[in-house]
Protein backbone atom coordinates (compact mmCIF):
# COMPACT_ATOMS: atom_id res chain seq x y z
CA UNK A 1 0.00 0.00 0.00
CA UNK A 2 1.53 3.24 -0.81
CA UNK A 3 2.37 5.91 2.22
CA UNK A 4 1.20 9.55 1.38
CA UNK A 5 1.81 11.78 3.75
CA UNK A 6 0.31 15.10 3.86
CA UNK A 7 0.04 16.50 6.67
CA UNK A 8 3.30 18.85 6.73
CA UNK A 9 1.18 21.29 8.30
CA UNK A 10 1.42 19.64 11.44
CA UNK A 11 5.35 18.60 10.67
CA UNK A 12 7.89 18.47 8.19
CA UNK A 13 10.69 15.43 8.53
CA UNK A 14 13.91 17.57 9.18
CA UNK A 15 16.04 16.91 5.89
CA UNK A 16 19.25 15.03 6.32
CA UNK A 17 21.60 18.02 5.79
CA UNK A 18 19.83 19.31 8.53
CA UNK A 19 19.92 16.86 11.36
CA UNK A 20 23.55 16.47 10.05
CA UNK A 21 24.61 20.12 11.08
CA UNK A 22 22.99 19.70 14.60
CA UNK A 23 24.71 16.31 15.38
CA UNK A 24 27.90 18.15 16.81
CA UNK A 25 25.92 20.38 19.11
CA UNK A 26 24.91 17.35 21.54
CA UNK A 27 28.04 15.85 22.76
CA UNK A 28 30.70 17.11 21.07
CA UNK A 29 30.61 21.09 20.45
CA UNK A 30 27.80 21.02 23.95
CA UNK A 31 28.59 24.34 25.57
CA UNK A 32 26.87 27.00 26.48
CA UNK A 33 27.28 30.33 24.15
CA UNK A 34 27.13 32.02 27.63
CA UNK A 35 30.63 30.88 28.76
CA UNK A 36 34.01 32.49 28.15
CA UNK A 37 36.02 29.29 27.01
CA UNK A 38 36.53 27.95 23.57
CA UNK A 39 33.28 24.99 24.28
CA UNK A 40 31.41 28.58 24.43
CA UNK A 41 32.56 30.16 21.54
CA UNK A 42 31.92 26.89 19.34
CA UNK A 43 28.32 27.29 20.59
CA UNK A 44 27.79 30.82 20.39
CA UNK A 45 29.55 31.11 16.76
CA UNK A 46 27.14 28.34 15.68
CA UNK A 47 24.17 30.11 17.29
CA UNK A 48 24.73 33.33 15.60
CA UNK A 49 25.39 31.71 12.49
CA UNK A 50 22.21 29.84 12.70
CA UNK A 51 20.62 33.83 13.50
CA UNK A 52 22.19 35.09 10.12
CA UNK A 53 20.98 32.19 7.99
CA UNK A 54 17.15 32.80 9.19
CA UNK A 55 17.56 37.04 9.12
CA UNK A 56 18.59 36.04 4.90
CA UNK A 57 15.36 33.73 4.89
CA UNK A 58 13.24 37.23 5.70
CA UNK A 59 15.88 40.14 4.79
CA UNK A 60 16.66 41.04 8.49
CA UNK A 61 19.54 42.29 9.77
CA UNK A 62 20.81 39.25 12.20
CA UNK A 63 20.86 41.31 15.27
CA UNK A 64 16.93 41.67 15.44
CA UNK A 65 16.00 37.86 15.06
CA UNK A 66 15.41 36.48 18.57
CA UNK A 67 15.29 32.49 18.90
CA UNK A 68 12.01 31.21 20.24
CA UNK A 69 11.25 27.74 21.42
CA UNK A 70 8.58 27.92 18.46
CA UNK A 71 6.47 29.58 16.60
CA UNK A 72 3.74 29.69 19.28
CA UNK A 73 6.57 31.99 21.35
CA UNK A 74 7.54 33.72 18.98
CA UNK A 75 3.57 35.01 18.66
CA UNK A 76 3.28 35.18 22.03
CA UNK A 77 6.17 37.22 22.78
CA UNK A 78 5.06 39.94 19.70
CA UNK A 79 1.45 39.64 20.87
CA UNK A 80 1.88 40.45 24.51
CA UNK A 81 5.67 41.87 24.66
CA UNK A 82 4.95 44.54 21.97
CA UNK A 83 1.32 45.42 23.35
CA UNK A 84 2.78 45.22 27.34
CA UNK A 85 5.78 47.59 26.16
CA UNK A 86 3.33 50.17 24.81
CA UNK A 87 0.12 50.01 27.18
CA UNK A 88 1.57 53.57 28.45
CA UNK A 89 0.75 54.75 25.16
CA UNK A 90 -2.34 52.83 24.47
CA UNK A 91 -4.62 49.53 25.43
CA UNK A 92 -5.98 48.36 22.28
CA UNK A 93 -4.74 45.73 19.64
CA UNK A 94 -6.33 44.73 16.57
CA UNK A 95 -6.04 41.17 15.26
CA UNK A 96 -7.98 39.38 12.43
CA UNK A 97 -10.30 36.21 13.04
CA UNK A 98 -8.55 34.06 11.15
CA UNK A 99 -5.36 34.43 13.04
CA UNK A 100 -3.49 31.26 14.62
CA UNK A 101 -4.78 30.29 18.30
CA UNK A 102 -1.11 31.55 19.69
CA UNK A 103 -2.00 35.47 18.40
CA UNK A 104 -5.72 35.13 18.82
CA UNK A 105 -5.55 33.86 23.07
CA UNK A 106 -2.32 35.53 23.53
CA UNK A 107 -4.43 38.79 22.70
CA UNK A 108 -7.60 37.28 24.96
CA UNK A 109 -4.39 37.69 27.77
CA UNK A 110 -4.15 40.51 27.61
CA UNK A 111 -8.03 41.62 27.79
CA UNK A 112 -7.51 39.86 31.00
CA UNK A 113 -5.16 42.37 31.77
CA UNK A 114 -7.33 45.25 30.66
CA UNK A 115 -6.83 45.54 27.48
CA UNK A 116 -8.59 46.05 24.93
CA UNK A 117 -9.31 43.72 21.86
CA UNK A 118 -10.67 44.02 18.19
CA UNK A 119 -11.05 40.96 16.14
CA UNK A 120 -11.10 42.65 12.44
CA UNK A 121 -13.63 39.63 10.45
CA UNK A 122 -12.27 38.40 6.73
CA UNK A 123 -14.22 37.90 3.85
CA UNK A 124 -15.42 34.06 2.81
CA UNK A 125 -12.03 33.52 1.20
CA UNK A 126 -10.44 34.39 4.94
CA UNK A 127 -9.02 37.64 3.29
CA UNK A 128 -8.62 40.88 5.65
CA UNK A 129 -9.68 43.81 4.10
CA UNK A 130 -6.90 46.45 4.76
CA UNK A 131 -9.67 49.04 4.90
CA UNK A 132 -11.05 47.23 7.80
CA UNK A 133 -7.90 47.25 9.62
CA UNK A 134 -7.50 50.99 9.06
CA UNK A 135 -11.32 51.30 10.53
CA UNK A 136 -10.35 48.73 13.61
CA UNK A 137 -7.66 51.51 14.75
CA UNK A 138 -8.06 53.98 17.37
CA UNK A 139 -5.62 56.79 19.02
CA UNK A 140 -5.20 53.95 21.58
CA UNK A 141 -3.85 51.12 19.56
CA UNK A 142 -0.62 50.18 19.51
CA UNK A 143 -0.14 46.70 18.04
CA UNK A 144 -1.62 45.39 14.93
CA UNK A 145 -1.24 41.41 14.29
CA UNK A 146 -2.69 39.96 10.64
CA UNK A 147 -1.12 37.08 9.85
CA UNK A 148 1.44 36.45 6.10
CA UNK A 149 -0.87 33.74 5.32
CA UNK A 150 -3.12 31.42 6.93
CA UNK A 151 -2.14 27.34 6.86
CA UNK A 152 -6.00 25.86 7.56
CA UNK A 153 -6.85 27.44 4.09
CA UNK A 154 -4.03 28.47 2.61
CA UNK A 155 -5.04 32.11 2.26
CA UNK A 156 -2.18 35.07 1.62
CA UNK A 157 -3.22 38.21 3.21
CA UNK A 158 -1.96 41.29 1.72
CA UNK A 159 0.24 42.62 4.09
CA UNK A 160 1.63 45.13 3.01
CA UNK A 161 -1.11 46.94 2.53
CA UNK A 162 -2.25 46.02 5.74
CA UNK A 163 1.15 47.32 7.18
CA UNK A 164 1.01 50.75 5.46
CA UNK A 165 -2.20 51.48 7.20
CA UNK A 166 -0.80 50.56 10.40
CA UNK A 167 2.22 52.67 9.24
CA UNK A 168 0.00 55.75 8.22
CA UNK A 169 -1.52 55.74 12.18
CA UNK A 170 2.00 55.32 13.35
CA UNK A 171 0.85 51.55 14.92
CA UNK A 172 3.15 48.42 15.39
CA UNK A 173 2.37 45.73 13.40
CA UNK A 174 3.29 42.03 13.54
CA UNK A 175 2.98 39.38 11.16
CA UNK A 176 2.87 35.61 11.55
CA UNK A 177 4.59 34.33 8.93
CA UNK A 178 5.07 30.47 10.27
CA UNK A 179 2.87 29.36 6.92
CA UNK A 180 4.27 31.14 4.54
CA UNK A 181 8.01 32.05 5.68
CA UNK A 182 10.13 29.74 2.98
CA UNK A 183 7.28 29.35 0.53
CA UNK A 184 6.59 32.88 -0.92
CA UNK A 185 9.33 35.77 -0.94
CA UNK A 186 8.98 37.56 2.09
CA UNK A 187 11.49 40.98 2.63
CA UNK A 188 11.22 42.51 5.83
CA UNK A 189 13.10 45.80 4.39
CA UNK A 190 10.19 46.12 2.20
CA UNK A 191 6.97 44.32 3.74
CA UNK A 192 6.54 47.08 6.30
CA UNK A 193 6.18 45.32 9.67
CA UNK A 194 7.81 45.51 12.71
CA UNK A 195 7.83 42.42 14.05
CA UNK A 196 7.64 38.67 11.94
CA UNK A 197 7.39 35.29 13.26
CA UNK A 198 8.54 32.04 11.53
CA UNK A 199 9.02 28.38 13.06
CA UNK A 200 11.22 25.50 12.09
CA UNK A 201 9.42 22.57 11.97
CA UNK A 202 7.66 23.92 8.56
CA UNK A 203 10.94 24.37 6.84
CA UNK A 204 12.12 21.10 7.12
CA UNK A 205 13.84 21.76 10.91
CA UNK A 206 13.56 20.73 13.92
CA UNK A 207 10.47 21.02 16.56
CA UNK A 208 10.56 23.13 19.24
CA UNK A 209 12.05 26.20 17.51
CA UNK A 210 11.24 29.49 16.29
CA UNK A 211 11.92 33.30 15.76
CA UNK A 212 10.99 36.48 16.18
CA UNK A 213 11.94 39.42 13.82
CA UNK A 214 11.71 42.40 15.53
CA UNK A 215 12.75 46.04 14.13
CA UNK A 216 15.34 47.81 16.11
CA UNK A 217 13.85 49.96 18.37
CA UNK A 218 10.49 48.36 18.57
CA UNK A 219 10.21 48.04 22.19
CA UNK A 220 9.51 44.72 23.89
CA UNK A 221 8.42 42.97 27.18
CA UNK A 222 10.10 40.05 27.32
CA UNK A 223 8.34 37.38 28.73
CA UNK A 224 10.60 35.18 29.79
CA UNK A 225 12.83 37.03 32.14
CA UNK A 226 16.58 34.98 33.00
CA UNK A 227 20.05 35.73 32.01
CA UNK A 228 20.79 38.49 29.36
CA UNK A 229 20.52 35.90 26.27
CA UNK A 230 18.82 36.90 23.24
CA UNK A 231 19.50 40.29 24.00
CA UNK A 232 17.87 40.33 27.27
CA UNK A 233 14.62 39.67 25.82
CA UNK A 234 13.96 36.06 25.58
CA UNK A 235 16.24 34.40 29.05
CA UNK A 236 17.38 30.82 29.23
CA UNK A 237 20.41 28.98 27.80
CA UNK A 238 20.09 28.78 24.45
CA UNK A 239 18.59 25.68 22.10
CA UNK A 240 21.83 25.38 20.58
CA UNK A 241 21.09 21.95 18.76
CA UNK A 242 17.96 23.27 17.35
CA UNK A 243 19.13 26.40 16.50
CA UNK A 244 21.18 25.10 14.53
CA UNK A 245 19.02 23.16 13.02
CA UNK A 246 16.60 25.75 11.93
CA UNK A 247 19.65 27.73 10.86
CA UNK A 248 20.60 25.14 8.14
CA UNK A 249 16.63 24.66 7.26
CA UNK A 250 16.15 28.17 6.51
CA UNK A 251 19.52 28.54 4.80
CA UNK A 252 17.81 25.87 2.50
CA UNK A 253 14.66 27.01 2.42
CA UNK A 254 16.07 30.94 1.40
CA UNK A 255 17.94 28.88 -1.51
CA UNK A 256 15.24 26.25 -2.92
CA UNK A 257 12.26 28.86 -2.33
CA UNK A 258 11.50 28.99 -6.10
CA UNK A 259 11.72 25.44 -6.87
CA UNK A 260 10.06 24.43 -3.79
CA UNK A 261 7.30 27.00 -4.48
CA UNK A 262 6.76 25.33 -8.00
CA UNK A 263 7.32 21.82 -7.49
CA UNK A 264 4.58 22.25 -4.50
CA UNK A 265 2.16 24.12 -6.12
CA UNK A 266 1.71 21.95 -8.73
CA UNK A 267 0.73 19.27 -7.30
CA UNK A 268 -1.81 21.34 -4.82
CA UNK A 269 -3.14 23.05 -7.82
CA UNK A 270 -3.96 19.56 -9.37
CA UNK A 271 -5.52 18.54 -6.63
CA UNK A 272 -7.23 21.70 -6.41
CA UNK A 273 -8.33 21.55 -9.97
CA UNK A 274 -9.73 17.60 -10.04
CA UNK A 275 -10.88 17.02 -6.46
CA UNK A 276 -14.04 19.31 -7.22
CA UNK A 277 -14.53 17.68 -10.60
CA UNK A 278 -14.10 14.10 -8.75
CA UNK A 279 -16.26 14.86 -5.89
CA UNK A 280 -20.14 16.88 -5.98
CA UNK A 281 -20.65 18.73 -3.34
CA UNK A 282 -17.25 19.61 -2.75
CA UNK A 283 -16.17 23.07 -2.51
CA UNK A 284 -11.81 24.26 -1.89
CA UNK A 285 -11.51 26.63 1.30
CA UNK A 286 -10.08 29.88 0.83
CA UNK A 287 -8.61 32.04 -1.93
CA UNK A 288 -7.83 30.50 -5.10
CA UNK A 289 -4.83 32.96 -6.86
CA UNK A 290 -3.47 34.50 -3.40
CA UNK A 291 -2.62 31.02 -2.09
CA UNK A 292 0.16 29.19 -0.33
CA UNK A 293 1.84 26.85 -2.71
CA UNK A 294 1.42 23.68 0.04
CA UNK A 295 -2.01 24.16 0.49
CA UNK A 296 -4.94 22.80 -0.86
CA UNK A 297 -8.38 22.56 1.73
CA UNK A 298 -12.14 21.61 1.25
CA UNK A 299 -14.96 21.27 2.76
CA UNK A 300 -17.04 18.06 1.61
CA UNK A 301 -21.27 18.43 2.36
CA UNK A 302 -23.14 15.88 4.43
CA UNK A 303 -20.34 13.88 6.27
CA UNK A 304 -18.28 14.66 8.59
CA UNK A 305 -13.98 15.16 8.55
CA UNK A 306 -12.54 12.36 11.44
CA UNK A 307 -14.36 9.61 9.37
CA UNK A 308 -12.44 10.43 6.04
CA UNK A 309 -9.36 10.69 8.14
CA UNK A 310 -9.77 7.35 9.40
CA UNK A 311 -10.68 5.92 6.11
CA UNK A 312 -8.16 7.64 4.55
CA UNK A 313 -5.58 6.50 7.06
CA UNK A 314 -6.57 2.96 6.17
CA UNK A 315 -5.73 3.55 2.51
CA UNK A 316 -2.12 5.01 4.04
CA UNK A 317 -3.01 8.74 3.33
CA UNK A 318 -2.28 11.04 6.40
CA UNK A 319 -4.34 14.32 6.34
CA UNK A 320 -6.19 16.61 9.25
CA UNK A 321 -9.66 18.62 9.56
CA UNK A 322 -10.52 21.31 11.25
CA UNK A 323 -13.82 19.42 12.20
CA UNK A 324 -14.98 19.64 15.68
CA UNK A 325 -15.05 15.75 16.05
CA UNK A 326 -11.24 15.48 15.29
CA UNK A 327 -9.96 18.44 17.20
CA UNK A 328 -9.45 17.95 21.04
CA UNK A 329 -11.41 20.42 22.45
CA UNK A 330 -14.41 19.85 20.02
CA UNK A 331 -14.47 22.93 18.64
CA UNK A 332 -15.15 23.23 14.34
CA UNK A 333 -12.23 25.61 13.22
CA UNK A 334 -12.67 29.09 13.75
CA UNK A 335 -10.86 29.96 10.27
CA UNK A 336 -13.90 28.06 9.02
CA UNK A 337 -16.79 29.75 11.27
CA UNK A 338 -15.19 33.54 9.95
CA UNK A 339 -14.87 32.32 6.04
CA UNK A 340 -18.84 32.08 6.75
CA UNK A 341 -18.98 28.41 6.24
CA UNK A 342 -21.74 26.70 7.85
CA UNK A 343 -21.32 24.67 10.80
CA UNK A 344 -22.24 21.52 8.92
CA UNK A 345 -20.63 22.46 6.13
CA UNK A 346 -17.04 23.34 8.18
CA UNK A 347 -17.48 19.40 9.57
CA UNK A 348 -16.81 18.09 5.91
CA UNK A 349 -13.46 20.26 6.38
CA UNK A 350 -10.19 18.35 4.84
CA UNK A 351 -6.80 19.79 4.92
CA UNK A 352 -4.17 18.38 2.43
CA UNK A 353 -0.90 19.70 3.12
CA UNK A 354 1.89 18.96 0.44
CA UNK A 355 5.96 18.34 1.00
CA UNK A 356 8.82 17.98 -0.94
CA UNK A 357 8.66 14.43 0.00
CA UNK A 358 5.46 13.97 -2.10
CA UNK A 359 5.03 12.82 -6.06
CA UNK A 360 2.79 13.75 -8.02
CA UNK A 361 1.44 10.47 -8.52
CA UNK A 362 0.34 10.96 -4.82
CA UNK A 363 -2.32 13.30 -5.98
CA UNK A 364 -3.92 11.03 -8.36
CA UNK A 365 -3.69 8.14 -5.35
CA UNK A 366 -6.06 10.29 -3.41
CA UNK A 367 -8.09 11.48 -6.61
CA UNK A 368 -8.94 7.79 -6.93
CA UNK A 369 -9.31 6.98 -2.87
CA UNK A 370 -11.48 9.54 -1.56
CA UNK A 371 -14.52 9.67 -3.93
CA UNK A 372 -15.75 5.97 -2.79
CA UNK A 373 -14.43 6.95 1.01
CA UNK A 374 -17.03 10.31 0.65
CA UNK A 375 -19.55 7.91 -1.04
CA UNK A 376 -19.36 5.53 1.91
CA UNK A 377 -19.99 8.28 4.33
CA UNK A 378 -22.28 9.55 2.44
CA UNK A 379 -24.66 6.57 2.20
CA UNK A 380 -24.15 6.72 6.36
CA UNK A 381 -25.45 10.04 6.24
CA UNK A 382 -28.98 11.15 7.13
CA UNK A 383 -28.09 14.73 6.21
CA UNK A 384 -27.25 13.60 1.95
CA UNK A 385 -30.86 11.51 2.46
CA UNK A 386 -32.56 14.35 3.36
CA UNK A 387 -30.94 16.10 0.34
CA UNK A 388 -31.27 13.94 -2.01
CA UNK A 389 -34.70 13.85 -1.29
CA UNK A 390 -35.05 17.08 -1.66
CA UNK A 391 -34.24 16.70 -5.12
CA UNK A 392 -30.77 17.24 -4.67
CA UNK A 393 -27.46 15.00 -6.92
CA UNK B 1 -1.88 0.85 10.97
CA UNK B 2 -2.41 3.57 13.83
CA UNK B 3 -4.37 3.48 16.74
CA UNK B 4 -6.47 7.21 16.12
CA UNK B 5 -8.36 8.73 18.38
CA UNK B 6 -7.90 5.67 20.94
CA UNK B 7 -10.46 4.00 19.83
CA UNK B 8 -11.06 0.17 20.27
CA UNK B 9 -10.79 -2.76 17.86
CA UNK B 10 -14.28 -3.10 18.22
CA UNK B 11 -15.15 0.62 17.53
CA UNK B 12 -13.24 0.20 14.56
CA UNK B 13 -14.48 -2.89 13.48
CA UNK B 14 -18.02 -1.28 13.67
CA UNK B 15 -16.60 2.08 12.24
CA UNK B 16 -15.47 0.06 9.11
CA UNK B 17 -18.16 -2.13 8.68
CA UNK B 18 -21.40 -0.83 10.22
CA UNK B 19 -23.89 -3.16 10.75
CA UNK B 20 -27.73 -2.44 9.68
CA UNK B 21 -26.71 1.21 8.12
CA UNK B 22 -29.93 2.14 6.06
CA UNK B 23 -33.40 3.17 6.05
CA UNK B 24 -36.65 1.33 6.68
CA UNK B 25 -39.39 2.54 4.34
CA UNK B 26 -42.75 3.58 6.13
CA UNK B 27 -41.22 2.31 9.74
CA UNK B 28 -42.89 1.65 12.82
CA UNK B 29 -40.99 4.14 14.55
CA UNK B 30 -38.27 6.41 13.48
CA UNK B 31 -36.22 8.57 16.22
CA UNK B 32 -34.14 11.50 15.34
CA UNK B 33 -31.52 13.04 17.84
CA UNK B 34 -28.68 15.37 17.86
CA UNK B 35 -28.11 18.25 15.15
CA UNK B 36 -25.42 18.71 12.56
CA UNK B 37 -23.91 22.02 13.65
CA UNK B 38 -22.64 20.52 16.97
CA UNK B 39 -21.29 17.29 14.62
CA UNK B 40 -23.48 14.68 15.47
CA UNK B 41 -26.85 13.41 14.27
CA UNK B 42 -28.73 10.08 14.14
CA UNK B 43 -31.48 8.47 12.71
CA UNK B 44 -32.78 5.31 13.65
CA UNK B 45 -35.96 3.31 12.02
CA UNK B 46 -37.28 0.29 13.78
CA UNK B 47 -39.90 -2.42 12.72
CA UNK B 48 -41.76 -4.01 15.88
CA UNK B 49 -43.76 -7.56 15.61
CA UNK B 50 -46.96 -8.49 16.85
CA UNK B 51 -45.03 -9.63 20.41
CA UNK B 52 -43.62 -6.13 20.57
CA UNK B 53 -39.66 -7.38 19.33
CA UNK B 54 -37.76 -4.51 17.42
CA UNK B 55 -37.77 -7.35 14.06
CA UNK B 56 -35.71 -4.81 12.55
CA UNK B 57 -33.76 -1.84 12.55
CA UNK B 58 -31.69 0.82 10.64
CA UNK B 59 -30.03 3.74 10.94
CA UNK B 60 -28.39 6.40 9.27
CA UNK B 61 -25.44 8.71 10.95
CA UNK B 62 -23.47 12.05 10.34
CA UNK B 63 -20.65 12.52 12.80
CA UNK B 64 -17.55 11.08 13.56
CA UNK B 65 -15.79 7.34 13.60
CA UNK B 66 -17.47 7.01 17.42
CA UNK B 67 -20.73 8.05 16.10
CA UNK B 68 -20.98 5.55 13.13
CA UNK B 69 -19.70 2.87 15.48
CA UNK B 70 -22.22 3.81 18.76
CA UNK B 71 -25.00 3.58 15.68
CA UNK B 72 -23.72 0.24 14.63
CA UNK B 73 -23.42 -0.95 18.21
CA UNK B 74 -26.64 -0.10 19.16
CA UNK B 75 -28.48 -1.22 16.15
CA UNK B 76 -26.94 -5.02 16.79
CA UNK B 77 -28.09 -4.56 20.21
CA UNK B 78 -31.54 -4.13 19.94
CA UNK B 79 -31.99 -6.35 17.24
CA UNK B 80 -35.16 -8.80 18.58
CA UNK B 81 -35.09 -7.52 21.38
CA UNK B 82 -38.70 -6.84 23.34
CA UNK B 83 -39.53 -2.71 22.87
CA UNK B 84 -38.89 -2.70 26.55
CA UNK B 85 -35.90 -4.71 26.72
CA UNK B 86 -34.70 -1.99 24.41
CA UNK B 87 -35.63 0.99 26.53
CA UNK B 88 -32.80 -0.32 29.28
CA UNK B 89 -30.11 -0.23 26.81
CA UNK B 90 -28.25 2.96 28.32
CA UNK B 91 -25.48 4.93 27.11
CA UNK B 92 -23.28 3.47 29.33
CA UNK B 93 -23.77 -0.33 27.66
CA UNK B 94 -23.18 0.70 24.38
CA UNK B 95 -19.81 1.89 25.26
CA UNK B 96 -18.77 -0.73 27.34
CA UNK B 97 -19.73 -3.67 24.63
CA UNK B 98 -17.75 -1.13 22.37
CA UNK B 99 -14.36 -1.77 24.58
CA UNK B 100 -14.89 1.77 25.62
CA UNK B 101 -15.13 5.46 24.35
CA UNK B 102 -12.38 8.24 24.53
CA UNK B 103 -13.61 10.64 27.14
CA UNK B 104 -14.25 13.56 25.25
CA UNK B 105 -16.06 11.62 22.81
CA UNK B 106 -18.62 10.11 25.89
CA UNK B 107 -21.01 12.35 25.30
CA UNK B 108 -21.38 14.16 21.93
CA UNK B 109 -21.41 10.83 20.00
CA UNK B 110 -22.71 8.57 22.10
CA UNK B 111 -26.34 9.78 20.91
CA UNK B 112 -27.18 5.73 19.61
CA UNK B 113 -29.46 4.57 22.96
CA UNK B 114 -31.40 8.18 22.25
CA UNK B 115 -32.11 7.69 19.13
CA UNK B 116 -33.18 4.08 19.68
CA UNK B 117 -35.46 5.15 22.41
CA UNK B 118 -36.49 8.02 20.65
CA UNK B 119 -37.87 5.29 17.67
CA UNK B 120 -39.71 2.92 20.10
CA UNK B 121 -41.45 6.06 21.53
CA UNK B 122 -42.60 7.37 18.21
CA UNK B 123 -43.46 3.44 17.47
CA UNK B 124 -45.69 3.63 20.85
CA UNK B 125 -47.19 7.29 20.38
CA UNK B 126 -48.11 6.24 17.04
CA UNK B 127 -49.69 2.75 18.03
CA UNK B 128 -51.54 5.10 21.01
CA UNK B 129 -53.40 7.03 17.83
CA UNK B 130 -54.42 4.26 15.91
CA UNK B 131 -55.75 2.50 19.54
CA UNK B 132 -57.23 5.53 20.46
Amino acid sequence: MPEVYLDHYAATAALPEVVEEMKPYFSEKFGNPSSLHGWGDDARKAVEEARARVAALINAEPGEVIFTSGGTEANNLAVKGIAWAARKKGNHVVVSAVEHFSVLHAARTLEKFGMEVTEVPVDSYGMVDPESIKEAITSDTVLVSVMTANGEIGTIQPVQEIAAAAAEKGVGFHTDAVAAAGYIPLDVKTMGADAVSIASDLLYGPKGVGALWVRKGRRLMALLDGGVQEGGRRGGTENVPGIVGMGKAAELAARDLETRAEYLRGMSSELLKWLPESIPRLSVTGHMEKRLPWNASFVVEFIEGEGMLLFLDQKGIAVSSGSACTSRALKGSHVLTACSIPAEIAQGSLLFSFGLDNKPEDVDYVIETLPPIVERLRQMSPLYDKFLKQGGG
Amino acid sequence: MVEIAQYSDTVMDHFMNPRNVGEIESADGVGEVGNPVCGDMMTFYIDVDEDERIKDVKFKTFGCGAAIAVSSMVSEMAMGKTLDEALQISRGDVAEQLGGLPENKMHCSNLGADALHKAIEDYKSKKAVKEG
